[in-house]
């Protein structure tokens, strides 16, 4: 049944998984994200669904063994903060490669290499751009409260199952660490039928299956390619979520995701009741990036600032999409800083409405 | 006209005293000719036509020389990353624990980049199957030094000689998981002889039992040759081997479960 708790964004993920039907999940303790495996050991999903749960030797044994569940036809996941996911980077390129379904958790936190256990959003580029090498696209949902650390997880595997592609959570530590109420749905049976093309042991009925993402041959190599991307367009064109805050009758916009949305919220109302009109575009896909919603927004405003616990990542998806039209400026903090509402509007009005 | 009549008493039904095991494909093998992989293939297939579970096995190919085993195997299969089949094999035994799940993995992959999974998964004793060749030299990439590499032996990275000095010691990666609780039976063995894949055999055959039991992981090695990475043609390869690789590597069993 239904049921409300109060609860941190990390255990949130963890409830909501167990819930969700997982089979597996993978993980390395590291701050700011440890509650979500400390959550699932203490409930003993095994108990409670015959979910299985396992404290891996490191971030990348964990992606690979998320490789290993999502290919035998399992539903897995993994969570991690900043310095974990760079680790797990090969792994994910093989599974976007192998084109296998599983959810990653990225709970983020200031970087660069050590950096800080405190909350960041610098990991923008590694989530959307990339991250791995070769041409590969992670669907990217950034939640900004725990109810959407909650919500996004059967969310990510209804995306991974349907287009047989990774998705990755892009959190933060703010949203991982604070407590909120939160609504979670009822449980749900974990899968009784795989895909027909997981290794799960070959009947007499049917070739091999074989998960790889190896082709020596170029031509071929290409032809995978050039599939990949027809996926990947399929995604930008049907799988796009946003939400707008006082869009209508604004003249400025505050274009922010996670915590950094949360935060400007705050400085809207703030800037409001000094008459300015400001309005919040909150992309809760990454990616694929909301292109044509901020060309639309671009059309009718002066000016967007993008707000980000970063150097300015997102800021560059934003020109792409204003392509020079309108104003189109980065505020933030970095190393695990956060910026007060007041400090948001000041800077509104020095680099976009004074500048 | 000679060759004709040989191929046709060849498939004459009663001169068929050998039959390929129908767990390998017709696919031919790209292995170089006088390589012991296509042997540990044959005698990993056989085993499992023998125990009837071609349709509860699932493995995990590694990076290197036998990246491509799945073109051979008539089995569900999983490419690894370099290095990383016992975690992939951990997840899969775990999700399917009534599946038997294997690895097969070269020096490099097993021995160097992959050392942590491959220590970790045995010493959770994860109750799989891990195969390991280990022929001293990286041969898919041509021929550089492997963790395994003896002493003075010569590679395209190590072209003087092993210089322990320089360049560290050999490991012998099978004695170091023998040491680990989780594994219940490690053994070293070789292909090169009609003999040693007879032993071979029943060491394979064993370790699969061993995982329906439920027992840990068990580990085989297979000592074998690189004719090519050696520059050795394949006979003086196998000879080369006997003489330097079994010394350092001795063949035989490491650890064998209490009931034996």
């Amino acid at each position: 049944m239904e049921e409300y708790k109060l609860m941190k964004g990390n255990e949130a993920i963890a409830e909501a998984a167990i819930r969700a039907g997982t089979d597996g999940y993978f993980g390395y303790p590291i701050t700011p994200q440890s509650e979500v495996m400390e959550y699932l050991m203490a409930e003993k999903p095994h108990e409670r669904t015959g979910m299985v749960v396992l404290q891996a030797e490191s971030e990348v044994a964990s992606i690979n063994m998320l490789y290993g569940g999502a290919a035998a036809g399992k539903k897995v996941f993994t969570s991690s903060s900043s310095p974990g996911i760079s680790l797990m980077q090969e792994g994910i390129s093989y599974i976007a490669g192998a084109e296998l379904p599983c959810l990653i958790v990225n709970v983020a936190r200031g970087g660069p290499g050590l950096g800080t256990i405190q909350p960041g959003q610098a990991d923008y580029f590694q989530a959307t751009k990339g991250g791995g090498h070769g041409d590969y696209n992670l669907i990217v949902l950034a939640p900004a409260s725990v109810q959407e650390m909650a919500d996004f997880v059967s969310l990510s595997y209804d995306l991974a199952f349907k287009y047989r592609n990774p998705v990755m959570i892009l959190s933060d530590g703010a949203i991982g660490q604070m407590m909120e109420k939160v609504k979670f749905k009822e449980q749900e049976p974990r899968m009784k039928t795989h895909p027909d093309w997981a290794t799960v042991g070959k009947p007499a009925d049917r070739g091999p299956n074989i998960i790889t993402s190896l082709d020596l041959d170029p031509a071929r190599q290409e032809r995978f390619n050039n599939k990949l991307q027809e996926k990947y367009k399929k995604i930008r064109e049907e799988e796009i979520l946003f939400e707008e805050i006082d869009c209508n009758d604004a003249d400025y916009v505050f274009v922010a995701y996670g915590t950094s949305a949360r935060i400007c919220q705050k400085s809207l109302q703030l800037a409001r009741e000094e008459g300015i009109k400001v309005g919040l575009f909150r992309p809760i896909t990454l990616w694929p990036f909301p292109y044509e919603q901020i060309i639309r927004l671009s059309k009718k405003t002066k000016g967007m600032l993008s707000v980000e616990l970063s150097a300015g990542q997102m800021v560059e998806d934003v020109r792409l999409a204003v392509e020079g039209k309108i104003k189109v400026e980065h505020y933030g903090r970095m190393g695990g800083m956060i910026p007060t509402p007041e400090e948001i509007v000041l800077a509104l009005k020095k680099q976009i409405i004074g500048g | 006209m000679a060759e004709k009549v040989v191929n046709i008493e060849m498939i004459n039904p009663e001169n068929l005293v050998y039959q390929k095991t129908k767990v390998l494909n017709d696919n031919v093998m790209h292995y170089c000719p006088g390589c012991g992989h296509g042997t540990a293939h044959r005698i990993i297939a056989e085993v499992i036509e023998e125990m009837d579970i071609q349709s509860e096995i699932i493995g995990i190919a590694p990076v290197g020389c036998s990246v491509l085993m799945y073109n051979y195997f008539n089995v569900d299969m999983q490419e690894a990353a370099h290095g990383r089949a016992p975690a992939v094999a951990t997840a899969v035994k775990r999700l399917w624990p009534d599946k038997f799940v294997f690895t097969y993995q070269g020096d490099g992959d097993l021995a160097a980049i992959g050392t942590a999974e491959t220590i970790h998964a045995c010493n959770r004793g994860e109750n799989i199957t891990m195969f390991f060749i280990n022929n001293g030299i990286y041969g898919m990439t041509g021929g550089q030094m492997a963790p395994t590499t003896l002493e003075g032996m010569r590679s395209s990275t190590s072209p003087y000689g092993r210089d322990i000095s320089m360049m560290g010691n050999p490991l012998k990666m099978t004695e170091l998981v023998a040491q680990l609780p989780g594994t219940c039976y490690v053994t070293r063995q070789a292909v090169h002889t009609p003999s040693n894949v007879r032993k071979t055999k029943k060491a394979v055959r064993k370790a699969l039992e061993y995982q329906q039991k439920n027992m840990g992981t068990s580990f085989i090695e297979i000592v074998s040759n690189c004719n090519s990475g050696w520059k050795m043609a394949p006979v003086e390869s196998n000879n080369w081997m006997v003489e330097n690789m079994f010394p350092f590597f001795p063949l035989g069993d490491i650890k064998v479960p209490d009931e034996e």
